[in-house]
C-alpha cells in the first residue's frame, strides 16, 4: 500500500473548518468521528514515506511513518476522540474547531518527514492553540492568550532562524540526527525546548493553560509539550544537557504545584514535571530510555486529560477552581472521584496503571547506564509526583474539609470520556504488551517484578505518609507563588515605565532650558527665510538680467587678477 | 462540630482512626517484606534495608520544607496579577 501525499491530520483540520454548518445537535458526529477517521489513518499506515512534493528547490516528505511518528500520531487522535467527546457541550463553536485543528496539526507533525513540513504544522498549532485559549472571550484568558501567543511566536523565530541556517550548512531537510552544537541545531532545540516547557521559559504553561475554559484545558495539556517531546526524541536522542534541563523542570514543577492554590494550576505544573521526565529520557538517549519517554508522553496523555476532564467537571458543576473553595466533593460527584483518583494514581506509576508500565523504563535506563544521581534523583522525583499531584489534587478538591458544595456529577458525555480514559489507564498499566508493540524500539522490560512492586509501594505509601503528616505546612492559602512569567507581566511593564517617565522627564528639563533660544533661532530663521523675507520674495526679471551682467563681468575682471 | 452520625461515613471519626490504624499495617508489611524480597540493587544505598520507605519519606519531607522555605519571598497574594483588571 502507498501512502498518500495528504497527511491523515489535514482531514481533521479541513473538517473541522465545516463544523459551523453542522447542526448542534450533530456536533457529535464530527467532533468524534473526524479524530476517529483519522486515528484508523495513522493506524493502518505502513512504513515508508509519501511521494516528494518539489516546492521551489525543496523535497518535501508530508508524510513519513515509522513506529515512532505513528505512535505520537496515535495518541494525538485518540486524544481528539476523547477530548471531542468530553467538550461536546462547550458553547463555543470556535474553541471546537480550534481543538480539532490543533489536534490535526499536532498528528501532522508527528508525521511530518522534513524540517519545513514540520515547522509549517508547528506554527499551525500555535495559533490553533492560542484560537483555544482566547475564545471564551473573557479578559483573563484573552490577556493570557496574548501572553502565550508572544512566547510561542518567539519561539517559532528560534525555530525557523535554526532550520535556515541548518539548511543553509548541510542542505539537508532531514529531522533526524540533529547537532544542537551547530548554529541550525541549537536554535532548533531551543525553539523545541520552548515549547516543552523547558526553563528559561517555562511559566508560559501555568501562565495560559489554567485559563482555558473547562474543556479547552483538556485539549490544550496535550499537544504542545508532547509534540516537542517527540522531536527531541527524533532529532536530540542522547543530548546530555537535555537530563539536567529535565530533571530541573521535574523539580520546578513540584515544588512550584505543592505551592499552589487552583487546582488546575496544580496540574499544569505537573505537566511540567511530567515532560520533564520525557526530556530526561530523551537526553539519556538509550534504547530503553528513547522507548521510556516515548511511552511515558502516550501514557501522561491520557493520565493528564484524565485529570483535567475531572478538573474540569468540577469547574464545570462548581464554577470553583481555588482548593480553597473546594473540598468534600466525593460525596456528590463519585465518578469524577473515582475516575480523578485512578488519573491520580497512574501520575504517581502506581502498579497497576499506565505509569508504573512507561516511567520505570526511564530510571531503569538511568540505572543501565550508571547514572547515579540521575537515578536518585529520578526516585525522590517519583516520590514527589505522588505528593504533588498524587495525593494533593484529589485530597483537596474532593475531600480535606467539607466546603457544602453538593454538586452532581457532570454530563454523561464527560463522564463516558472520563471512564473511557480511566479505564486506559489501568489497562495499559495490566497489559502493557500492545503499547510496548507500538514502541519505536524492541522492549525487553519487564516491568512486574517482585522486588520492582514491592519497591515502587514502599517508596509512594511513605510519601503517602509524608503528605498526612506534613499537612499542616500544607495548608492552602490565596496565593500565588512568582514564577518566570513575571518578568514579563511585572518587571517588563514597570521598566518601560520608567523609561518612559525618564524619556518625559529630560524632554521637560531639555524644553524648559533651551525653549527660548530655540525660539529666537526660529524666529531669527522666519526673518531671513520665511514667507516674508528677502528670500521668499519674487524678484523681477531685471534683476535676474543685472545679476547676470555682474557676473560676467566679474568674471572678465578675474584674469587681471591672476595674471 | 458536627453530630458524627449525620456526617458521610468515609468522614467519621472513627473511620479517619481505623483508616490510620489500617495504612500503618500496611506499611509495616511493605517495610518487612523487605526480609523476604531481594531485587538487584543498582547501587549500595539501595541496598539497604527500606531504602524506598525511609527514602521516600525523607525527599517529600525535604520537598515540602524546600517549598515552604521558597514559599516565604515567592508568595503573593492571589490578585497580584489581577489588580488592574478586576
Amino acid at each position: 500500500m502507498s501512502i498518500s501525499l495528504i497527511p491523515p491530520g489535514v482531514w481533521l483540520i479541513l473538517g473541522a473548518l465545516l463544523l459551523p454548518a453542522v447542526p448542534r445537535r450533530f456536533h457529535a458526529l464530527p467532533l468524534i468521528g473526524l479524530p476517529l477517521l483519522t486515528l484508523w489513518l495513522v493506524w493502518t499506515l505502513p512504513n515508508g514515506t509519501s511521494p516528494v512534493l518539489q516546492v521551489f528547490q525543496y523535497e518535501l516528505v508530508p508524510v513519513r511513518s515509522d513506529a515512532l511518528g505513528r505512535l505520537f500520531g496515535i495518541i494525538f487522535a485518540l486524544m481528539a476522540v476523547a477530548g471531542g467527546l468530553f467538550s461536546l457541550r462547550q458553547k463555543s463553536t470556535l474553541e471546537l474547531i480550534a481543538a480539532a485543528i490543533y489536534a490535526g496539526s499536532a498528528v501532522c507533525v508527528a508525521l511530518a518527514g522534513d524540517l519545513i513540513t514540520l515547522f509549517v504544522f508547528w506554527e499551525m498549532m500555535a495559533i490553533a492553540s492560542t484560537t483555544v485559549l482566547i475564545s471564551s472571550n473573557e479578559e483573563r484568558a484573552v490577556r493570557a492568550g496574548m501572553r502565550y501567543f508572544m512566547v510561542h511566536i518567539f519561539g517559532g523565530s528560534l525555530l525557523l532562524a535554526g532550520i535556515v541556517a541548518h539548511i543553509v550548512n548541510t542542505g539537508s531537510l532531514a529531522i533526524e540526527g540533529l547537532n544542537a552544537g551547530t548554529i541550525g541545531g541549537g536554535l532548533i532545540l531551543a525553539g523545541v525546548l520552548l515549547n516543552a516547557a523547558a526553563p528559561p521559559l517555562s511559566a508560559w504553561l501555568p501562565d495560559a493553560y489554567p485559563e482555558a475554559s473547562y474543556s479547552g484545558m483538556v485539549t490544550l495539556s496535550a499537544f504542545t509539550t508532547k509534540a516537542a517531546v517527540y522531536v527531541l526524541i527524533r532529532a536530540f536522542p542522547g543530548t546530555e544537557i537535555l537530563i539536567f534541563i529535565g530533571l530541573f523542570m521535574i523539580f520546578y514543577g513540584i515544588i512550584y504545584a505543592l505551592l499552589e492554590n487552583d487546582m488546575r494550576r496544580i496540574l499544569a505544573y505537573s505537566i511540567v514535571n511530567q515532560v520533564g521526565f520525557m526530556v530526561t529520557g530523551a537526553g539519556i538517549g538509550t534504547e530503553m530510555a528513547l522507548n521510556g519517554a516515548a511511552s511515558h508522553a502516550f501514557t501522561h496523555i491520557i493520565y493528564k486529560a484524565l485529570l483535567l476532564m475531572s478538573a474540569g467537571s468540577v469547574l464545570y458543576q462548581t464554577g470553583k477552581r481555588k482548593c480553597t473553595d473546594l473540598g468534600g466533593l466525593f460525596q456528590s460527584m463519585p465518578v469524577t472521584m473515582i475516575c480523578g483518583v485512578i488519573g491520580a494514581l497512574s501520575i504517581s506509576s502506581f502498579p497497576w496503571t499506565s505509569g508504573f508500565v512507561s516511567k520505570s523504563m526511564i530510571s531503569q535506563a538511568a540505572a543501565d547506564e550508571y547514572l547515579m544521581m540521575v537515578w536518585f534523583l529520578l526516585m525522590a522525583a517519583s516520590a514527589g509526583v505522588f505528593l504533588h499531584a498524587g495525593i494533593k489534587f484529589p485530597w483537596f478538591v474532593f475531600f480535606q474539609k467539607d466546603s457544602g458544595l453538593r454538586p452532581p456529577d457532570p454530563p454523561w458525555h464527560m463522564q463516558v470520556a472520563m471512564i473511557f480514559f480511566a479505564s486506559l489507564c489501568i489497562a495499559l498499566g495490566i497489559w502493557p504488551e500492545p503499547l510496548y508493540a507500538l514502541l519505536p524500539n524492541p522492549v525487553e522490560y519487564v516491568p512486574y517484578t517482585v522486588p520492582h512492586v514491592v519497591n515502587m509501594l514502599q517508596l509512594l505509601l511513605f510519601s503517602g505518609l509524608a503528605f498526612f503528616l506534613l499537612l499542616p505546612m500544607m495548608k492552602r492559602s490565596l496565593t500565588i507563588t512568582l514564577d518566570g512569567d513575571w518578568f514579563y507581566r511585572k518587571m517588563g511593564p514597570w521598566a518601560a515605565e520608567r523609561v518612559t517617565e525618564f524619556m518625559t522627564a529630560t524632554y521637560r528639563r531639555f524644553e524648559a532650558g533651551w525653549r527660548l533660544r530655540i525660539e529666537g533661532f526660529l524666529a531669527l530663521l522666519t526673518r531671513y527665510a520665511g514667507p516674508h523675507s528677502v528670500a521668499a520674495r519674487t524678484p523681477e526679471s531685471s534683476y535676474m538680467v543685472l545679476f547676470v551682467v555682474a557676473v560676467l563681468g566679474l568674471f572678465l575682471l578675474l584674469p587681471l587678477f591672476v595674471w | 462540630m458536627a453530630p458524627q452520625k449525620n456526617k458521610h461515613w468515609l468522614v467519621r471519626q472513627r473511620t479517619i482512626r481505623l483508616l490510620w490504624v489500617w495504612f500503618s499495617i500496611v506499611l509495616a508489611g511493605l517495610v518487612l517484606a523487605d526480609i523476604f524480597v531481594h531485587g538487584h540493587p543498582s547501587f549500595g544505598l539501595e541496598g539497604t534495608f527500606g531504602f524506598y520507605a525511609w527514602y521516600g519519606l525523607g525527599t517529600c519531607a525535604a520537598m515540602v520544607i524546600v517549598a515552604k522555605l521558597l514559599g516565604i519571598w515567592l508568595k503573593r497574594p492571589d490578585t497580584y496579577y489581577h489588580e488592574d483588571v478586576d
